[in-house]
């Protein structure tokens, strides 16, 4: 019986070691598009992109798309005391600042209701309205617009 | 009359008169001197943020703009978009605001949440101020006839060949909230 203790203690010492000696760490290093990286170093930040500054509306690529904001945008707010893009984009005042008009599915909620000023789910542009800089896609795709929109 | 004040301005006797003189002109140019120092210290960034009203609320948000940091490290502070720089205006300027030191005092605006309640009020009289003064203190840097159209965006230059250039709006009518926060914009033109 005491023999068999020890037998049993020596193998699952033996296994425990073996073991611990077996798991080194993976330091990652996996190529990806960004690079490769290791977990134990900092890879330095990308450059910084530019915002374009002022451009004519950029091209749709598909029917709904949310068009894509060709200005930049810093320091614009939009909070519950202001909404800095309805200074320019809102009907009221879009004639005046050349900024298109936002259109009529901003003014509806989720259940088709219209209602007559801008619809809280489509107070916060930038949710879905992003600014633009030139960078060049990580990936290939190939996708094509559609050719109604002029887009080619 | 004149001759006879200038015998005894002459006369030794005057010595006192002299000295009395002196010492007025000299307190003058201490105290004019002083006073305008007084006035300068008053007049910069570290003495309108040395209260914590100011340097928890619109300093810390007037740090994310450009006027605080931009590609050429030119810097607007306080004083210069608040206090105007002719003499006379400053002193105008100086004498109302010891009504904030008023409301310093008195425990007015204590929490950030105070501060949100009397923003609106406290920036309709700046927008007042600076409409009053076509945006004086913003052209002491930004000349008009300076702006470089070429270099500036297109949205840049159709409002300002439009409405700036004809002379109906201002600065402040377009740029409002170009160093702060805003309060709640109900009501107020073009917003
Ligand atoms: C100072 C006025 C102004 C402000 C503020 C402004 N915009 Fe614009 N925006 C314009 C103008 C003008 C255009 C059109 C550019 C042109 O036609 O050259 C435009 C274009 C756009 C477009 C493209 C429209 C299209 O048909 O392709 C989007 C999207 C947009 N803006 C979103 C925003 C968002 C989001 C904000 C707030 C973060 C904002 N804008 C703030 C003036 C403004
Ligand atoms: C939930 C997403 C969403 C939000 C939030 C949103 N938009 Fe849009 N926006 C869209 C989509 C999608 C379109 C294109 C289809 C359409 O007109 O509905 C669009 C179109 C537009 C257009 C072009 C209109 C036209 O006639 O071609 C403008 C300008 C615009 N949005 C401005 C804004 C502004 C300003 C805000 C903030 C007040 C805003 N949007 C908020 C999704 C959004
Ligand atoms: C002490 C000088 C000074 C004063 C006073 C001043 N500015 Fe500026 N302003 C600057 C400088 C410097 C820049 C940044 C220039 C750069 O490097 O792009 C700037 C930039 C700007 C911009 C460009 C913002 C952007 O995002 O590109 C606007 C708009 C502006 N000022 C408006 C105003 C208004 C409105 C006032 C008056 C309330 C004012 N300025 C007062 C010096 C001043
Ligand atoms: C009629 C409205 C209007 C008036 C008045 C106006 N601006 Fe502007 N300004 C704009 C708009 C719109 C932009 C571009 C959008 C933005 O930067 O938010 C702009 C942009 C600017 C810029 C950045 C220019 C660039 O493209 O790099 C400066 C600097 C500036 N304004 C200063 C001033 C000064 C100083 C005055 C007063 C002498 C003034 N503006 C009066 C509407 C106005
Ligand atoms: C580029 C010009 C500019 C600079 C620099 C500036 N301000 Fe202002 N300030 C304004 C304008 C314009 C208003 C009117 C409200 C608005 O449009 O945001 C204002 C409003 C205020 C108000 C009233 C409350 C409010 O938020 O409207 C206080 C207090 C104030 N400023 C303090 C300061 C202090 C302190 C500094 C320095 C840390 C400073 N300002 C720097 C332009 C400026």
């Amino acid at each position: 019986m005491k023999l068999l203790t020890l037998a049993i203690a020596v193998v699952s010492t033996v296994i425990v070691l073996s073991v611990t000696a077996q798991e080194t760490v993976n330091p990652g290093g996996l190529a990806t598009i960004r690079g490769v990286a290791t977990i134990d170093e900092t890879r330095p930040a990308e450059k910084l992109k530019r915002v374009i500054k002022d451009k004519n509306p950029i091209a749709r690529n598909y029917v709904h798309q949310p068009p894509v904001v060709p200005h930049q945008i810093r320091g614009y707010r939009v909070d519950l005391n202001s909404n800095k893009c309805l200074s320019c984009h809102s009907w009221k005042y879009a004639a005046e600042t050349g900024a298109t008009k936002i259109s009529l599915t901003h003014f509806e909620t989720r259940d088709g209701k219209t209602l007559s000023d801008v619809s809280p789910r489509r107070y916060f542009c930038s949710q879905c309205h992003v600014t633009q800089a030139d960078a060049a896609p990580l990936v290939d795709n190939t996708f094509e617009p559609v050719e109604s929109l002029g887009n080619e | 009359m004149l001759k006879n004040l200038w015998t005894f301005l002459k006369s030794p006797n005057s010595a006192a008169l002299w000295f009395i003189l002196a010492i007025g002109f000299a307190g003058g140019v201490i105290f004019w001197g002083g006073f305008n120092t007084a006035l300068e210290v008053t007049n910069t960034e570290e003495f309108c943020i040395s209260c914590h009203e100011m340097e928890n609320n619109v300093y810390e948000e007037y740090r994310e703009t450009i006027h605080y940091a931009n590609r050429s490290g030119v810097r607007a502070t306080c004083p210069d978009c608040h206090v105007p720089k002719k003499w006379t205006d400053k002193i105008v300027r100086k004498i109302a605001a010891s009504k904030e030191v008023w409301g310093k005092l008195t425990g007015l605006i204590d929490t950030r949440e105070e501060f949100v309640n009397h923003r609106r009020s406290m920036a309709e009289r700046e927008w007042k101020r600076m409409k009053e003064n076509d945006s004086l203190e913003c052209r002491n840097c930004h000349n008009f006839e300076y702006m470089d159209f070429s270099e500036q965006g297109n949205r840049s230059v159709k409002m300002h060949s439009d409405a700036l250039a004809s002379g109906e709006k201002t600065c402040i009518d377009c740029h409002k909230g170009i160093a702060h926060e805003l309060p709640d914009m109900k009501g107020v033109e073009h917003w």
